[in-house]
């Protein structure tokens, strides 16, 4: 029997670039067999060592895959047309064309690929504030692809914020800064689902919220919160990224798992009163732009398992003197929360002892071994 | 033809070819992003053969493909206006 088979680009070049070539035989087999005589390089692609037909190769006989006739035993007619379609991937297999350009820039870097750009499209970043520290994390996390990000922030946009929180504009003021600051990442990066918690993190909300997601960054205006983070992030093992800002000077570190926190640098807080707010002592408008960036790199660095973690090591910025010093930082044996015999095993609301409006509880003064 | 200095590696005969893409009207630097999305949803032994018909990027892709580690068995003209280049996956 004479029948036409149908080869694919890729394999014209083992036929005489011919799209179509007459065979003979009286099965499929036999008619792919005469091809592969005749053609060397066409036996090599279509055969396996076994002599059977490849698994990545398809056949088809008048458009019917031989697979749900007799496979390769199939009998053929006069005149029949067999068609073989090996398997291709399309291209890009999971990507839209948007995604592509979007991320190209880090698709062709080798330390990241469609494979580290899947990670990062796959990341769950926690943002702990919406303002000066948040706004470039969340913008650059954003533009990176990150694909889910939240945003805890109980506050409204204040006209005093747009000094520094490049997530919220003048139209924005009196706007809740998760809205805010939604609508600023969704402007950028539609594809980032953006998580709103409009809450003040506490003892009672912070582990449900924090589970969620993958890596906690700290931006974060107040010891409470800091202080509850860092607890909250020991207990659940995750990794915080962790910075913080006053007048010209910034600090920024990571906190890994089982590496050390935040207690075991500060075991407790400095009194109320002693180290000024952001809002009172000022801030230069900035600084929490460079420091929410390098925020920003080491979350996409844990995200992708890059490079060396500005783990164990604080990083101090002073942007009067333009210099970037390193301090060694390790787990503190007899840190209260972290160390080998931890006093601390829940969360406590700090609020009350930072604010000096009341007493700590008893496992507070314990655990920050004061009074 | 063209300034570009392109060096030609007639493919072997008895090269196996798993899958192959088509990014005839495709510019640098997709011409290379797309490719290299292909390459790697596959195994590694395997072989992807691109179409292209910017020729920067018969230049551009080898030479992105080698710097990432990736063996380049083949780079042909196959007709007027395109081109293949065929790259094995080495690693990872």
């Amino acid at each position: 029997m004479s029948v036409n088979v149908y080869i694919p680009g890729p394999f014209r070049s083992a036929t005489g670039n011919m799209a179509k070539v007459e065979s003979e035989g009286s099965t499929v087999a036999e008619a792919l067999r005469t091809l592969g005589n005749r053609y060397p390089a066409f036996k090599s692609l279509v055969f396996d060592l076994n002599g059977g037909v490849a698994d990545h190769v398809a056949v088809f006989l008048n458009n019917r895959d031989i697979g749900t006739l007799q496979g390769d035993q199939t009998a053929i007619g006069e005149g029949d047309e067999i068609s073989i379609v090996p398997a291709m991937s399309g291209g890009a297999s999971g990507w839209s064309e948007e995604q592509i350009l979007r991320y190209s820039r880090h698709i062709v870097m080798p330390q990241v690929g469609g494979k580290g750009q899947r990670k990062l499209l796959n990341a769950k970043v926690l943002l702990i504030g919406a303002g000066g520290l948040g706004s470039p994390t969340a913008m650059y996390l954003a533009a990176a692809g990150v694909g889910t990000i939240g945003l805890v922030d109980a506050d409204v946009v204040d006209l005093s914020n747009l000094q520094r929180q490049l997530l919220h504009d003048t139209n924005d003021v009196g706007k809740p800064k998760v809205d805010s600051g939604q609508e600023r990442i969704n402007d950028l990066n539609p594809e980032v689902n953006v998580i709103k918690h409009r809450l003040y993190l506490n003892s009672e909300n912070a582990m449900e919220i924090i589970s969620g997601y993958d890596i906690v960054v700290n931006g974060c205006d107040n010891f409470p919160t800091r202080y509850l983070v860092n607890d909250t992030c020991v207990f659940l093992k995750k990794p915080l990224v962790d910075g913080s800002i006053l007048f010209f000077e910034g600090q920024a570190t990571v906190y890994l798992p089982g590496k050390g926190c935040y207690r075991c640098v500060y075991p407790a807080p400095p009194p109320p009163g002693m180290v000024p707010s952001c809002a009172e002592g000022g801030v230069l408008g900035v600084l929490p732009g460079i420091v929410g960036c390098i925020e920003a790199i080491e979350t996409i660095k844990l995200i992708l398992g890059l490079g060396e973690s500005l783990s164990g090591r604080l990083l101090l910025f002073d942007a009067l003197s333009m210099e970037f010093r390193q301090m060694k930082l390790r787990r503190d044996p007899q840190c209260p929360v972290c160390g080998d015999h931890p006093t601390v095993t829940e969360l406590i609301d700090y609020e009350e002892f930072c604010l000096g409006i009341a007493s700590p509880t008893e496992a507070a003064r314990e655990a920050i071994r004061i009074g | 033809m063209t300034d570009l200095n392109l060096t030609v590696i007639p493919l072997p005969s008895g090269v196996s070819v798993d899958d192959d893409i088509d990014l005839r009207g495709e510019v640098c630097p997709y011409t290379f992003v797309k490719s290299k999305l292909a390459l790697e949803d596959m195994e590694v032994g395997q072989v992807l053969s691109i179409r292209l018909d910017h020729l920067p990027a018969v230049d551009n892709c080898p030479r992105s493909f080698r710097n990432e580690g990736q063996e380049i068995v083949g780079v042909e003209q196959v007709d007027d206006t395109d081109w293949l280049v065929t790259v094995r996956k080495v690693r990872e």
